[in-house]
């Protein structure tokens, strides 16, 4: 490795000698089948840098890899853990543990008894250096996970049984506790920081199980194997809980794009007729020439935008996500109104307002908002027939609705009727369905005769699609 | 690509990072690697992230350290080649036209067009002016996700060619490379091929360890405890789902307030009453009030 390090004017060559280079195009394959999108020019530059970055460094080579690489903060997770794969060399963490527990008790973390261990990860855990937190990590893994050369699972698999053991949630508590003792302000700080060192421990035995596997089966199988969609990628009807979390963080900036892009529609640029006085005023300071056309102002009023959303059982999942869109577009967008419906619908806008976060906002829609008619099946006939009949007076030719919901309709009557007068009252109504194309209109949904009458149709099933939708609005 | 040799302004990361230290700007290991290659490669860095986070700094404070001319293009919505690249000073030429008229010197048409199109009548902006320049140079390219995708193009040719055409007069290139730096609040997707001919910084809220060194250098007479309960009570805040979690520059903006008020060590009494510092919307106020309350006293 040490004629490896490379000085400013080393030319990649000496990787390639080293067949290092291999490794490299490896990785770069496995990036992409992992769905980061790469051009070869990307490639390029990456191979480039690799010439000035020192590949001792191990962080610095992770970062100038990155900068030339991902583009997109949503897939630097996925980059950093293909890049411990290929490039896990970790040293130095043992002895961190060795002058923690202050004796050579630790000859591999196998002969450290299960309360030992659990007195360990409570001091590091505490105290949050990184080296000790790593060297954890290491400890459990060897400890507690029984890994065993040709075993076919999954590295999950042994993450889980590791923690399990660790026992993290009786740890949580202990460190709780501990914090609680500290009082006021204090303990709330600390407990924060408990929670999220909890985290950490969590990713640390997930890259310590993935070094092993790596070491017995090699990077490019356990990448195979960990291939997971990327984040925009993932079903809104198969999230799980921690999905949720890292989609609430993400549909907030969409939301404010589809916010900020409304906004923008009426700031264009002024094309309208010659200002004929303008311009001749401004002609005086050229002699007479008309060298300065000026325009009139167009006018341009201010869109409203209307969010329909469903949020019955069927799309329980889906409607987690609508009410989040909803809800970031009413603190984003100051002229949208919301509502909600199942078989009946009410409005929403106030109580989104009101609600200082999300949960809050969820709990008054369920206790306060009226959105169950007769018997809390979806019915999209009577809830947009109700909207048109009890708020269809106050649509402009200026609003934009956004309806969010699978159409399926529990076979009620379907009153295509209300959504052909809720388009000719206002500019536009878009449809955002959670289901993939190919369930369309098939069973009891209505998809298609309301279709009719929209501007646009979208499969919306991921974020990825979302932000299509938002960055190809006219 | 051209021929100009990429520069060799600093000799490794660990370099970049003492010297930015130096003039002020405490950056990560990341921060680093990607200004050190940008150097490297002679390529632009697009600098990404949340509002607050030292973007734009980052760019002056590179400029402090390669003792270079900041030259800065602040991209709002409808900025346009005149205002992006170079204008052509059209008073001047009509002066001059009118000139012509008056002293009938008997010039013809083509030598005067070729006169009232050339250097004197033209008016460089930031892009022109920074790859015209011959002393070194860095380029700010502020808020770049402001202008339509449309006017994106303009920047192409600066960026991966580092030369401006300009119909009458050919192609301005640069006498050396500027190191660029554009900086994005993500408020819409940027382009592939703008993307494509960048570096990507990603700037996030800053670690705990960073933000207590920033708090701890930028704020005159602050106490270490001090310091470190603000950074860490900052953190708290950031977990909470507000509508703008704080930044640096609120984190300082609120441990100034607190050094001016005399306060040694931070309660949960003291920190409800100044939120208003560190949080710019009351529904974030209230939000992190009530979880401040629930600390007791």
């Amino acid at each position: 490795m040490s004629n490896l390090s490379t000085t400013a004017t080393s030319p990649p060559e000496k990787i390639l000698a080293d067949g290092l280079f291999e490794v490299f195009a490896d990785f770069f394959v496995e990036l992409r089948a992992a769905g980061v999108p790469i051009s070869t020019t990307e490639i390029l530059d990456a191979v480039e840098a690799l010439r000035y970055l020192p590949l001792e460094d191990r962080e610095a080579l992770k970062l100038g890899l990155a900068a030339a690489l991902v583009k997109q903060e949503g897939h630097w997770r996925t980059f950093e853990t293909l890049f411990e794969l290929y490039f896990s060399l970790r040293g130095g963490a043992l002895s961190v543990l060795r002058e923690a527990t202050n004796d050579d008790v630790l000859g591999d973390g196998e002969r450290l008894s299960a309360s030992e261990l659990a007195e360990l990860a409570l001091r590091a855990l505490m105290d949050g250096g990184p080296e000790l937190m790593a060297a954890l990590a290491r400890a459990s893994v060897e400890r507690f996970a029984g890994m065993e050369p040709g075993r076919p699972v999954g590295g999950n698999y042994y993450v889980f049984k590791t923690l399990r053991h660790l026992q993290t949630d009786v740890l949580l508590e202990r460190l709780l506790r501990h914090a609680d003792e500290a009082g006021g302000l204090e303990a709330l700080v600390l407990a924060n920081e408990y929670r999220r060192r909890l985290e950490q421990l969590r990713d640390e035995v997930g890259t310590e199980v993935n070094r092993r596997l790596v070491s017995e089966r090699g990077p490019r199988e356990v990448a195979r194997a960990m291939r997971r969609p990327l984040p925009e990628d993932v079903d809104f009807m198969h999230l799980g809980r921690e999905e949720l979390a890292a989609l609430e963080r993400a549909v907030q900036p969409l939301a404010r794009k589809l916010a900020v892009h409304l906004a923008r529609k009426r700031r264009k640029r002024n094309d309208g007729r010659l200002d004929f006085r303008a311009t001749m005023r401004r002609s005086l300071s050229s002699g007479g020439a008309p060298v300065d056309p000026r325009f009139k102002v167009r006018q341009r009023s201010k869109p409203e935008l209307w969010a329909l959303a469903d949020i019955s059982g069927s799309v329980a999942a889906f409607a987690r996500f609508t009410l989040q869109l909803v809800y970031t577009l009413s603190s984003q967008f100051s002229r949208a109104r919301s509502w909600a419906f199942i078989d009946g619908i009410d409005e929403v806008t106030d109580l989104l307002h009101g609600a200082t976060d999300l949960p809050q906002a969820v709990q008054s829609i369920n206790m306060q908002a009226d959105v169950i008619w007769t018997e809390g099946h979806s019915d999209y006939g009577h809830a947009l027939s109700e909207l048109v009949e009890r708020w269809g007076r106050e649509l402009t030719p200026r609003t934009t609705v956004l309806v969010l919901g699978d159409a399926r309709n529990n076979y009620h009557s379907v009153h295509p009727w209300a959504m052909a007068e809720l388009a000719r009252r206002a500019r536009q109504v878009w449809w955002l369905n959670p289901e993939p194309r190919s369930y369309w209109d098939t069973g009891d949904s209505v998809l298609a005769q309301y279709a009719l009458h929209c501007s646009g149709v979208y499969e919306c099933r991921n974020l990825r699609q979302l932000r299509h939708f938002v960055e190809q609005l006219p | 690509m051209t021929d100009r040799r990429p520069g060799e302004r600093f000799e490794s990361p660990t370099a970049v990072n003492a010297g930015l230290r130096e003039v002020g700007y405490l950056a990560d290991e990341g921060i680093a690697a990607v200004v050190f290659l940008a150097d490297r490669l002679g390529k632009p860095v697009l600098v990404e992230g949340p509002a607050g986070t030292g973007k734009t700094q980052l760019a002056k404070s590179v400029a402090d350290l390669t003792e270079a001319r900041l030259i800065r293009l602040q991209c709002y919505e409808g900025l346009d080649e005149a205002k992006a690249l170079y204008e052509w000073n059209y008073k001047k030429q009509l002066l001059r036209i009118q000139a012509e008229q008056v002293t009938q010197e008997g010039e013809t048409w083509a030598e005067l067009e070729e006169d009232i199109f050339s250097e004197p009548f033209l008016m460089p902006r930031p892009l022109l002016e920074a790859i015209r320049a011959t002393e070194p140079v860095v380029l700010l390219i502020d808020e770049v996700d402001r202008v339509e995708v449309e006017t994106e193009a303009l920047l192409l040719e600066v960026l991966s060619d580092y030369q401006v055409s300009v119909p009458e007069l050919g192609t301005v290139k640069a006498a050396q490379i500027p190191l660029v730096f554009l900086t994005s609040n993500n408020t819409r997707e940027l382009s592939e091929a703008l993307k494509r001919r960048c570096l990507f910084l990603h700037l996030d809220y800053p670690s705990v360890e960073r933000e207590r060194a920033i708090v701890t250098t930028k704020v005159a007479g602050i106490h270490s405890s001090l310091a470190d309960q603000v950074v860490r009570t900052v953190q708290l805040v950031r977990a909470l789902e507000l509508k703008k979690p704080p930044s640096v520059s609120e984190t300082l903006d609120w441990a100034r307030t607190l050094v001016l008020l005399g306060v040694s060590h931070l309660d949960a009494e003291t920190a409800r009453q100044t939120l208003h510092v560190l949080l710019k919307h009351q529904s974030d106020i209230q939000r992190a009030a009530k979880e401040l309350t629930t600390a007791g006293t």
